[in-house]
């Protein structure tokens, strides 16, 4: 016979130590990485290399000491796996600015600002976020009282760049905050604080939801009054998202919604309602959005006007066909050539440069991810937790899908960045919340529960307790 | 909750494998097609880093790589300009290689199979690797006096060696410089991509093998040739050839372009209706043999498909199952009959060559980056396309048309040459094109040669013999004169 919940402390691990190995071992590759990048493209090493190995390393041990303090039952792979394609994005957008560099110095202009420092500079953003996550919420269970709080604040966030003054629209869609000399993509943000109401909310509704109260067209439709909010903030993020022509986002938080309803109510039904609802809402903008129409065309016939709408598609096609399945090594290949290789193309740089062989090991890391995040979800000890992290959990695999997915011509194409590794400081601090929130729920799931209290209630269970 | 959790887990797995899959299909099985690809640069910058072998009239290099500073280990330059542009094609880092620069590319890149022992060598030796080189038929002189004499006008010449094939002028006009093209800035090669690609006389298109046009009388050649063959006609038969001919089943009537019967009470020879070009003769001669006589005889010259020399022609087009009316015209090379230029002068040459047409091509031989000979082409022939006799009546009254017939212009003195103009109507209210083909000597020819001029400035049969013979002359003796 097992133990109900209160087993004895004694057989549960830590692994702090695995966590440490992990995270030297995803340094040392990604060390290797740059010093590789430089040598390929200048054929000499990099000058700055113990600046920005210790300047990594002190950042990422801050972390590995931040969780050994105040998550030490959390899941130890988590530190590592996001550590590691958080240095990878950066050797590789490093790589891209010697590209740039060599361009300008070329056309005899300045030499840009490198993006490599910036994006360092919000990987430290990033860091301290995950710590003060780690400090301020010592049990996720708090979140759960935001739960409205968290619904008006993701649709503020998601409204705030159509306002004028502080909206501003980079590459022909309007998604971004102008606050001074930074911007920043709120739907990251948003993204998060939906993930957190839904949870919330779920947790509260499920029942209610689960329960059928009518039938239409052979699928069971709760109660309008247990819908209600539900629909309030799906209209609204995705009304938002599609007159932002953030096509991208919208399919990544429509995919969130079905998935988490199904986990919620243990209902099927939710996944038939959300493919009708998917492909006729796809149908709908195909017809009624020239861009959507485009979007599609370009997909199913790249080659026919390469040079023009096809444009990001057919150089993604390419740089990733030069890369073969070796690659060609970092600083060899030409993944400059891929507009927006640093965000949204960055798995196209990837792929140039490190080959399929590096592809695989980047999708692998993003799977043993999104597992982990399942799994902390199955052994959380609160459905709040457990749809928490199965929200966080869903949004990895679905982001990932939906842009690496569109980089390689798998699925039409819609602008996302790749988790971890695309140049971009909202999308990386959103990131490390989510390993920041999934390390605290690990934590409350595998750590020893606190010494029960007798009570007169608990008298009978007493008996079962060894 | 745990259950659908753990669905998704393994949706997550699904979704996995379909990335991966799909990853594999691009990176692997789909890779070389992808690098192939016109306009990829990558595989256009891989290739600029080796040394791309020269494109050769003789000795002389067309198209050329020089070590240079910068960027690109290599600079790609036509040194004659626009003087061979169809034929060399252009090789641009943005828009991908077109003429011989795209279908010789692997010689002259050097990634061909039969060039893998000298790569392997060059390795070996630590030497950068190196292309081949490929060495046309072209004729300077020709080439040179064809692009003179096009000059200004919308048109085409291709002059071609009757007993072997040999393409000895290859233009079309107007041209381009491939050097604008094969710039290594960016935006200067933009520039001038957008200029040709809105010019309305498209300059990058082959006038000379990738277009087709109506023939108009120089296809009359072809039927000639056909009842010839029947064994019914000789060149002395008389023709009924009155002054307009009605059609059988309309009641429209096709003229004579100068309104009058080609002899007295509407007889004339096959002969004579050849000299002065005369339409309701031949037209009558179409209905009385037949249409699948015409498609017969016209499918030996080479028409309903196309040629490799190496680079790609148009389909020229003599249409079957079309009813009498449409026979009658297209035995006058109107209606659907459809040629390139190089298809014309495939019939001159053949005519020429008593009655065998040789293939056409364009490149004598391709060469190894340590200059043994990859392949030398060796002429070949295409068909019999007619007797030796036929061929010998037909070039008899192509004499006569230069001696005393339409085309007088052709005429070089102290050398026979052999001729036919042409006409076509386009309809549509726009000035027909000048055609004219012809071989010269008329026994034993060295040259044969087929002329347009688009939309010439006459209405009348004249056209083809004012605008285009001289031109067709010009280059037949700058071949003689070699």
């Amino acid at each position: 016979m097992t133990n109900p919940v209160t087993v004895a402390p004694t057989n549960i691990k830590q692994r702090r130590f695995a966590e440490l190995f992990l995270l030297l071992l995803a340094i040392a590759i990604s060390t290797a990485g740059y010093i590789a990048a430089s040598l390929g493209y200048t054929n000499a090493m990099p000058t700055d290399l113990w600046l920005v190995v210790g300047v990594c390393s002190a950042l990422f041990l801050t972390a590995h000491l931040a969780v050994r303090k105040l998550a030490p039952y959390a899941d130890p792979l988590l530190l590592p796996l996001a550590a590691f394609l958080n240095l990878i994005g950066l050797v590789l957008i490093h790589r891209l600015d010697l590209a740039d560099a060599a361009r300008a110095e070329r056309a005899g202009r300045a030499i840009p600002r490198a993006d490599a420092i910036a994006q360092l500079t919000w990987t430290a953003v990033g860091i301290i976020l995950f710590v003060a996550v780690l400090v301020l919420l010592r049990d996720h269970r708090i979140l759960q009282r935001f739960t409205y709080t968290a619904l008006v604040l993701g649709v503020t966030l998601l409204i705030l760049p159509l306002l004028p003054f502080i909206g501003t629209s980079i590459n022909g869609a309007r998604l971004w905050l102008r606050l001074g000399p930074l911007s920043f993509q709120p739907a990251e943000m948003a993204k998060l604080c939906l993930i957190v109401f839904l949870a919330g909310y779920l947790v509260v509704k499920r029942d209610a939801l689960a329960t059928a109260r009518s039938r239409v067209l052979g699928v069971d439709l709760p109660r309008g009054r247990d819908l209600g909010p539900l629909l309030i903030a799906w209209v609204a993020s995705m009304g938002v998202l599609v007159f932002q022509r953030d096509l991208g986002t919208a399919l990544l938080f429509f995919g969130l919604f079905i998935l988490l309803l199904y986990v919620a109510t243990e209902r099927r039904s939710w996944l038939l309602l959300g493919s009708i609802l998917f492909v006729a809402g796809a149908g709908l903008a195909y017809f009624a959005f020239g861009h959507v129409q485009q979007r599609f065309d370009v997909w199913l016939y790249p080659f026919s006007d390469p040079n023009g709408t096809a444009f990001q598609i057919v150089q993604s096609l390419f740089g990733l066909a030069a890369g073969g399945v070796l690659g060609t090594g970092l600083g060899l290949g030409n993944p400059q050539f891929v507009p927006f290789a640093k965000t949204d193309f960055i798995m196209a740089t990837a792929g140039e440069e490190l080959g399929l062989a590096g592809l695989i090991v980047i999708l692998m890391i993003y799977a043993v991810l999104a597992q982990r995040g399942f799994r902390i979800a199955v052994s959380a000890r609160d459905a709040f937790g457990t749809l928490l992290a199965g929200g966080l959990s869903i949004v990895i695999v679905l982001q990932v899908f939906i842009v690496v997915g569109g980089v390689t011509r798998l699925i039409p194409l819609t602008g996302l960045t790749t988790p971890f590794l695309s140049y971009g400081g909202s999308s990386l601090v959103a990131n490390w919340i989510i390993i920041a929130l999934l390390v605290r729920i690990s934590d409350g799931a595998r750590k020893p529960a606190p010494p029960v209290r007798p009570s007169r209630d608990e008298a009978l269970t007493q008996v079962v307790q060894l | 909750m745990n259950n659908p959790l753990r669905k998704l887990s393994g949706f997550a797995a699904v979704l996995l494998i379909a990335l991966l899959i799909n990853l594999t299909y691009v990176q692997v099985f789909n890779a070389n097609s992808l690098r192939q690809k016109p306009g990829n640069s990558r595989t256009v910058l891989s290739e600029y880093d080796r040394q791309r072998g020269p494109i050769t009239v003789g000795n002389k290099s067309i198209a050329t790589s020089k070590p240079t500073q910068g960027q690109f280990s290599y600079a790609r330059t036509y040194p004659e300009g626009s003087l061979y542009a169809h034929t060399t094609g252009y090789y641009s880092l943005l828009y991908g290689a077109s003429g011989l620069e795209r279908v010789e590319n692997s010689i002259l890149s050097g990634t061909d199979d039969r060039l893998l022992v000298d790569r392997l060598s060059q390795l070996l030796a630590g030497r950068a690797p190196k292309g081949g080189s490929v060495q046309t038929t072209l004729l300077p002189d020709a080439q040179r006096t064809a692009l003179r004499q096009l000059k200004g006008r919308r048109g085409a010449v291709l002059a071609i060696d009757p007993s072997t094939g040999a393409i000895l002028a290859m233009v079309s006009s107007p041209t381009f410089d491939p050097n604008q093209l094969a710039s290594p800035n960016a935006a200067t090669e933009r520039e001038a991509w957008s200029k040709l690609q809105n010019d309305e006389d498209s300059p990058l298109l082959n006038r000379s093998i990738a277009q087709v046009y109506p023939p108009g009388s120089t296809f009359k050649l072809v039927t000639a040739a056909a009842a010839l063959s029947t064994g019914k006609y000789t060149k002395k038969s008389s023709l009924f050839g009155p002054a307009s001919l009605k059609l059988p089943l309309s009641n429209n009537r096709l003229p004579n372009q100068n309104g009058k019967a080609c002899g007295t009470n509407n007889k004339t020879t096959l002969e004579n209706a050849i000299r002065i070009s005369c339409n309701t003769a031949l037209a009558n001669l179409g209905l009385v043999i037949g249409n699948d006589v015409i498609a017969d005889q016209a499918e030996k010259f080479g028409f309903n498909q196309s040629f490799d020399i190496p680079l790609s022609s148009a389909t020229s087009v003599y249409p079957r199952d079309i009813d009498r009316p449409q026979t009658a015209l297209s035995a006058i090379g109107q209606f659907d009959v459809r040629s390139t230029v190089l298809q014309m002068a495939l019939v001159a040459a053949g005519i020429g060559n008593q009655g065998v047409v040789m293939n056409p091509y364009l490149v004598a031989q391709t060469r190894g980056p340590d200059l043994a000979v990859l392949d030398a082409t060796t002429p070949t022939v295409f068909s019999q396309a007619v007797s030796a006799d036929v061929a010998a009546q037909l070039r008899d009254m192509m004499v006569t048309v230069v001696k005393r017939g339409t085309g007088q212009r052709a005429a070089i003195p102290g050398v026979q040459v052999a001729g036919k103009t042409g006409t076509a109507q386009q309809g549509n209210g726009k000035p027909p094109h000048a055609w004219f083909v012809s071989f010269a000597p008329a026994k034993n020819p060295k040259v044969a040669v087929a002329v347009i001029i688009e939309d010439g400035d006459g209405s009348t049969e004249i056209s083809g013999g004012r605008l285009a013979a001289p031109i067709a002359r010009a280059v037949m003796e700058a071949v003689l004169n070699q």
